[in-house]
């Protein structure tokens, strides 16, 4: 039996070609890009040329990226920095329901700070109306943050509409970007942000990189202190194998993603629709059309997420559930509650999030194997009639 | 094992035992919320004071559904007083140990039996256990 993957939004093998790029900075090319010497001088060329593949891939410039540990640190970094580089002149913050941890975790932090955070709603899809954005920002409003595309359900949101909401506001705004960067095109004019986090591992890159854009200009005070790395905001020796991996990973994505968008929103469109006629009483959860291309969300009523997840694992089908039963919580996915779907199809969820390895026939096999799954199980629910 | 769950707790997943309603039970418990994530529902026969036969449904995770067909296998053959006896932490050893977070399955798997004795004693005697109080939340 072959294992069929389809959680690429938890993340992605790297890349061979990726892999290749790095291994000479773990061995060969060591040096620590701060040192003087020759072997510094290589580790400094590959992280101010991997920057420079970056920056020119979002349209931005090199020195307004900045390399961090991931999406989370991304994150973290881009609410934390600019809450405390601007608290003097306000301490609003305005964000959703449906963020990641990493933002919505952080925004509570900050709550506890004395922050003061709105959340704009989301309609039954997951997307945010730009105008409610715009009457949200008040005198002492600093920071906007939405996500470009949520991970559960995987509605992209019009960023760049509500960008241009927060533009002779004064008000800085930032996307986690860490679902569509490499998958759809994430540029930051175009998109009006002035702070965006992307994540490698979800490119097929390595773990453990990502980067913040922070707009030139933008007031910010460092996350990580200790030396005058990424521009004094972020000390720490650079992940250099990390960096080249990730800057590797964009450029391959440049060239594939647009004919791989296409291939994906086809098997997307397939499985979603087989599973809608296949399951009775099953629903879609997130846009129907504005919606990531690899994402597949949806909850079969009467059984619980983490019951199918398990008996698609014992058919060496890998897939995830947007009820955080799994991931060791008791309470149902915080984004499904947001978008107002009713608690018991809050816990009935399943994501497949398809990838570079997903083939036709794995649409097929999951469209197989998931109706007796489903059948199995509910001959087994009380509520199930 | 997936879920940090012990290859017990998936044998009784994969392969649930006494699965399925009885018809004219003795008794009948349905335990837990939709709201919760978990339902359970448990029925039993009772001959002479022994459980002759129990059965289950359940809507929620793997813990949940292993913890109600392991239930059902440790109540078979019991007296009532003996059934009364079983605790949740012996339902969960009996399974290997289950993750913390999922120790209230256990609770609801005890509930249950209980829910379904007390309809059983209302039945018969016109009095429900002495003390029977479902948990109102499980964790």
């Amino acid at each position: 039996m072959k294992n069929i993957y389809m959680d690429y939004a938890a993340t992605t093998p790297t890349h061979p070609e990726v892999l290749a790029a790095m291994q000479p900075y773990f061995t060969d090319h060591f040096g620590n890009p701060s040192s003087i010497h020759s072997f510094g001088r290589e580790g400094r060329k590959a992280v101010d040329g991997a920057r420079d593949t970056i920056a020119a891939f979002i349209g931005a410039r090199s020195d307004e990226i900045v390399f961090t540990s991931g999406g989370t640190e991304s994150d973290n970094f881009a609410l934390e920095g600019v809450a405390y580089a601007n608290e003097k002149k306000g301490r609003h913050i305005i964000s959703t329901a449906i963020e990641h941890h990493a933002i919505g975790s952080c925004l509570e932090f900050l709550k506890k700070r004395g922050f003061e955070v709105t959340l704009v709603p989301v309609d039954k899809a997951g997307s945010v109306d730009p105008d409610d954005v715009k009457k949200a920002i008040k005198p002492g409003t600093i920071l906007v943050s939405i996500m470009h595309a949520n991970n559960e359900i995987g509605t992209i949101e019009p960023i760049s509409e509500i960008g241009k909401a927060c533009r002779g506001k004064d008000v800085y705004f930032h996307t986690d970007a860490v679902q569509t960067f490499g998958h759809l095109k994430v540029n930051v004019n175009e998109l009006n942000v002035d702070l965006l986090s992307a994540s490698a591992h979800k490119l097929y890159g390595p773990k453990g990189v990502g980067m913040l854009y922070i707009r030139k200009g933008v007031n910010i005070v460092p996350y990580l202190h200790g030396g005058e790395q990424e521009r004094g905001l972020r000390a720490s020796t650079e992940n250099v194998p990390g960096i080249v991996g990730f800057a590797k990973a964009a450029e391959i994505s440049g060239n594939e993603m647009a004919n791989e968008a296409l291939r994906l929103r086809k098997l997307r469109d397939k499985l979603i629709s087989g599973i809608l006629t296949r399951v009775e009483d099953s629903i879609l959860n997130g846009h129907p059309s504005q919606r990531l291309d690899n994402n597949v969300s949806v909850s079969i009523k009467y059984i619980e997420g983490e019951s199918m997840l398990l008996r698609l694992d014992m058919e060496g089908i890998a897939a995830s559930t947007g009820s955080a039963c799994s991931s060791g919580s008791l309470e149902p996915s915080h984004v499904l509650l947001g978008i107002g779907l009713p608690i018991e199809f809050a816990y009935s969820s399943l994501r497949f999030t398809l990838g570079r390895g997903t083939t036709d026939q794995d649409i097929d096999v999951v469209l197989e194997k998931l109706p007796d799954i489903v059948k199995n199980l509910r001959k087994m629910s009380p509520m199930y009639k | 094992m997936p879920g940090g769950y012990s290859e017990k707790v998936m044998d009784h997943f994969a392969h649930p035992r006494n699965v399925g309603v009885i018809e004219n039970p003795s008794g009948v418990g349905k335990v837990g919320n939709p709201v919760c994530g978990d339902v359970m529902e448990m029925f039993i026969k009772v001959e002479n004071n022994v459980i002759t036969d129990a059965k289950f449904r359940t809507f929620g995770c793997g813990a949940a559904i292993a913890t109600s067909s392991m239930a059902t296998e440790q109540i078979k053959g019991k007296t009532i007083d003996e059934a009364l006896k079983l605790t949740n932490k012996a339902v969960a050893e009996a399974l290997g140990g289950l993750p913390a977070v999922k120790m209230h399955c256990s609770v609801l798997a005890e509930d249950a039996i209980k829910a379904a004795i007390n309809d059983y004693m209302i039945k018969t005697t016109g009095k429900g256990l002495p003390d029977f109080k479902p948990h109102e939340e499980h964790d």
